[in-house]
């Protein structure tokens, strides 16, 4: 394959948002005719690149080569024009629409310049869709009234209404049945057959064996390996690169002398259909457990629902022998739980608001006598927390959004030890967090367990499972696999039951 | 970087947290530009009207018009900020006018109209904030709702008729024996919300949960805040706003009348989003607000005085809104 020039080069890609380095000098080369999969973690880089790559993104550095042209993707329309399509995993299609005017969005077969020749874009539409292999779809219908499989269906026949070279295909599979895919692998392999060429993202290996030509696997924000043959690399090699460590992490050692007291949280019976099966789970204060799983293993519901943020199906969750009221999180607030979510913009922070207020939003009632506030008082908590877990820059006035994301991460855990919470669920702690930050990070959970929090962590991240945890429940499809003390698994051990009847 | 923390790292004495927080006094640049433009108005209404637009009665004229729709602008910025909208104002401000006005009403005299606009607000605030934060619709839809509802309802209650008031110790407030030190028991009134709101939205925790139901929701859940409790407390307020409003109404017009508060609401979001309030939520002043009603009310003032039709200030209006919006942008993409 390596002969003829290759058909896209993307070159030292860089693109850094508020707080965290998206992508950190990532090469994507990809041939004419084949299909190439991108493989990589949520918040690997996987969606910041594809929107470079569709010009919805402007990168800060790097070059863009293009039929072996230097090119610069301006705009989506730049890209489209250039012929590189992309179908998102939301799909970006008008409901209100047919389907024949949503293929033809933007582009509409005209008459004069605007009087939209309707017949055309639904006579070309049809002959779209019967490539695609569904020529039942009739281009008059509302898109809104069709499924979700047929949308998808829709959104490829919009980027064949272009000339296109370069398909990207986001996570295509995920909302379709097994014989839908078969279709969609047939359509992947007519196109290729065309010259046409693939990147494709998923999350599911074997779908990557069965169409994948070439793999290039992202780790935050760096290509971690390119261009694997995707055939013949062994699943935990691949799976390896995906969770496997880059550098070398240094972990604070664990206490020697583990004779914790009685379980302050004690989680029975806990379930949430279609998410998660019964888990029974205790936490001593002191001590630290990880949830080891993949995407879709269930460990986020597990915590969320833990932390009263779901309502669960089965199951109670005890505080200290007192059990609280399911699907509240105000109980579980409470009874001294505290949560630092995956999603730390869109579920934590207050974005517009400073360092203080992030900090004192869960214990406002401590400088309060009657709703009215002691701002000294906030101030100077707010800065004790945050100094405790040496939060930068050392002033908690300046807005949230204009620190590094491990120190956004460490204003909510200083949120928690404001309020005073004594059990700590952490989902992903270090996602989105500067690989050089990590170690510190580390530093600090293990030290609010040893000063006496329980804390449940998750992470994707075997390694940091491995090196910060002192028990590790592995989780497969809303199970536990196994449950283990952190120095008895080593990281292929975990690997193996993660994916365990994925080879 | 990669250092790990170790609990001996040295750190400041306590005794000595920096001092570089917000002041207590410390008007931004936005503030201060709301200043400027209704600097520049009085100085139009002077040059264009000397005799007449510095006139104490007309300066009065001018406040005691603001502070129906000053009062009404408050509850909306609590609203606005908590990412919210109320479209019922105007209407409970007719409502609220004209069940305080009724013939039985007015048989209680001063506290039985008072005690009724104030009630009937509140009444109107818990339907919507009932509505918005338990029975989960948009808040849009809701107080639209009420906007029709509560307008029917008040045609009902008046069959169209206005409503004089009798009590004479109500109307007595409008007049200039009233007045304390030259200023109009209205205004007072207005002065005393407009302090009380920015204290509530400053300075206590209630000001905080709304501004951070209205940054983030989700997180504010998250973080342990009660937010659909906050939802509907903030909707009560509002409609607690409308009623003090009404009551105001009630004095500067003395009478009830059915079409009262037309077009309120879009004069407080108008006035709140000209103040730097985000329509999305999360920021916002009551200063800004304030400014905002008495630009408006100024503009108002210098255009009847020089005989210009309703026509003119109404695009006048629009102008001003894109112009502040615009201004807003520019100097928050600058200092950020």
């Amino acid at each position: 394959m390596a002969p003829s020039p290759p058909l896209l080069t993307m070159s030292k890609i860089t693109k850094s948002f508020p707080g965290v380095r998206a992508l950190d000098g990532v090469d994507l080369e990809v041939q004419a005719g084949e299909v190439h999969c991108l493989l990589g973690q949520n918040g690997a880089g996987k969606s910041t690149l594809i929107k470079v790559l569709a010009g919805a993104h402007q990168p800060d550095d790097g070059t863009i080569t293009w039929r072996g042209e230097r090119t610069a993707l301006r705009s989506p329309i730049a890209a489209m024009r250039l012929g590189i399509a992309t179908i998102y995993q939301e799909l970006d299609l008008v409901e209100g629409l047919s389907v024949a005017e949503n293929v033809f969005l933007g582009h509409e077969p005209t008459s004069a310049g605007f009087v939209v020749r309707g017949r055309e874009a639904r006579t070309t539409t049809a002959a779209l869709l019967k490539r695609l292999g569904h020529g039942e779809i009739d281009p008059a219908r509302l898109v809104g009234d069709l499924s979700a499989a047929q949308q998808q269906i829709v959104s490829m026949a919009r980027a064949l209404s272009h000339d296109v070279r370069l398909i990207v295909m986001d996570e295509p599979s995920a909302a379709l049945d097994p014989d839908e895919v078969d279709n969609l692998f047939r359509i992947v392999g007519a196109l290729t057959a065309d010259g046409v060429a693939v990147v494709y993202i998923s999350h599911r290996l074997e779908e990557i064996r069965r169409i994948g030509d070439r793999v290039t696997v992202l780790k935050d924000g760096r290509a971690v390996a390119g261009g694997l043959p995707a055939k013949d690399t062994p699943t935990r090699d691949v799976v390896a690169l995906m969770t496997g460590r880059n550098v070398e992490y240094v972990f604070p050692d664990r206490p020697v002398d583990p004779a914790l007291p009685d379980p302050v949280l004690t989680v029975k019976g806990l379930s949430r259909e279609g998410e998660f099966a019964p888990l029974d789970l205790e936490l001593r204060p002191g001590e630290i457990v990880g949830l080891a799983g993949l995407v879709g293993s269930g460990r986020s519901e597990i915590l969320e629902t833990i932390y009263g943020a779901r309502k669960p199906s089965t199951g109670q969750v005890t505080v200290d022998g007192r059990v609280l009221r399911p699907g509240s999180v105000r109980a579980a607030v409470r009874a001294g739980l505290g949560l630092a979510p995956e999603e730390r913009k869109a579920q934590a922070l207050l974005m517009l608001e400073s360092v203080t207020r992030n900090v004192s939003v869960s214990s406002m009632s401590r400088f309060s006598y009657g709703g009215w506030l002691d701002r000294g008082k906030e101030r100077e908590a707010a800065l004790a927390a945050t100094r405790e877990l040496s939060l930068r820059p050392d002033n908690p006035s300046v807005p949230v959004r204009t620190l590094s994301g491990g120190n956004q991460q460490k204003a909510v855990l200083a949120r928690w030890l404001l309020r005073g919470c004594r059990v700590l669920l952490l989902d992903e702690p270090t996602r989105g967090v500067d690989v050089g930050a990590r170690a510190e990070l580390y530093a600090v959970i293990r030290r609010l367990a040893d000063e006496g929090l329980a804390v449940l962590m998750v992470s994707s991240e075997v390694p940091e499972v491995l090196g910060l945890a002192d028990r590790v429940l592995v989780l497969r499809e809303g199970q536990v696999v196994h449950r283990a003390r952190a120095q008895d698994l080593d990281e292929h051990d975990v690997l193996d039951l993660v994916l365990a009847g994925g080879h | 970087m990669t250092q790990p923390v170790s609990p001996a790292r040295p750190v400041a004495p306590k005794s000595a947290p920096s001092r570089t927080g917000p002041k207590a006094f410390r008007p931004d640049i936005r503030t201060l530009s709301l200043v400027g433009v209704l600097l520049a108005l009085v100085l139009i209404g002077g040059v264009t009207q000397p005799d007449s637009f510095l006139d104490t009665d007309n300066v009065q004229l001018i406040l005691t018009q603001a502070s129906v729709i000053g009062v009404v602008t408050v509850g909306m910025t609590f609203v606005i900020i908590s990412g919210g909208i109320d479209l019922s104002v105007g209407a409970i401000v007719a409502l609220a006018s004209v069940w305080a006005t009724t013939v039985a009403t007015q048989d209680y005299g001063f506290a039985g109209i008072l005690f009724t606009a104030v009630v009937v607000g509140v009444g109107c605030g818990l339907v919507n904030g009932l509505l918005i934060a338990y029975g989960g619709m948009v808040p849009f839809i809701a107080t639209l709702a009420m906007l029709a509802s509560g307008r029917g309802l008040a045609l009902q209650i008046t069959d169209g008729k206005t409503q004089v008031v009798t009590v004479q110790s109500v109307l007595g407030l409008g007049e200039r024996d009233s007045y304390l030190l030259g200023i109009p028991p209205l205004v007072l009134v207005f002065a005393a919300v407009t302090v009380i709101g920015w204290l509530v939205l400053n300075r206590t925790t209630f000001g905080r949960r709304s501004v951070a139901v209205g940054g983030n929701a989700e997180a504010a859940r998250l973080a342990g805040i009660d937010v659909r409790r906050q939802r509907l407390y903030l909707y009560l307020l509002s409609g607690l706003c409308c009623g003090i409003a009404a009551f105001l109404l009630i004095v500067l017009a003395g009478s009830g009348q059915n079409t009262n508060g037309n077009l309120y609401e879009l004069d407080a979001i108008a006035a709140a989003i000209i103040g730097g309030t985000l329509l999305t939520g999360g920021r916002g002043t009551i200063t800004g607000s304030v400014l905002g009603v008495l630009i408006f009310t100024t503009i108002t003032n210098i255009f009847a005085l020089n005989n210009l039709q309703s026509d003119v200030q109404q695009i006048a209006k629009g102008a001003i809104i894109v112009a502040a919006v615009l201004v807003q942008r520019r100097t928050s993409t600058t200092s950020s």
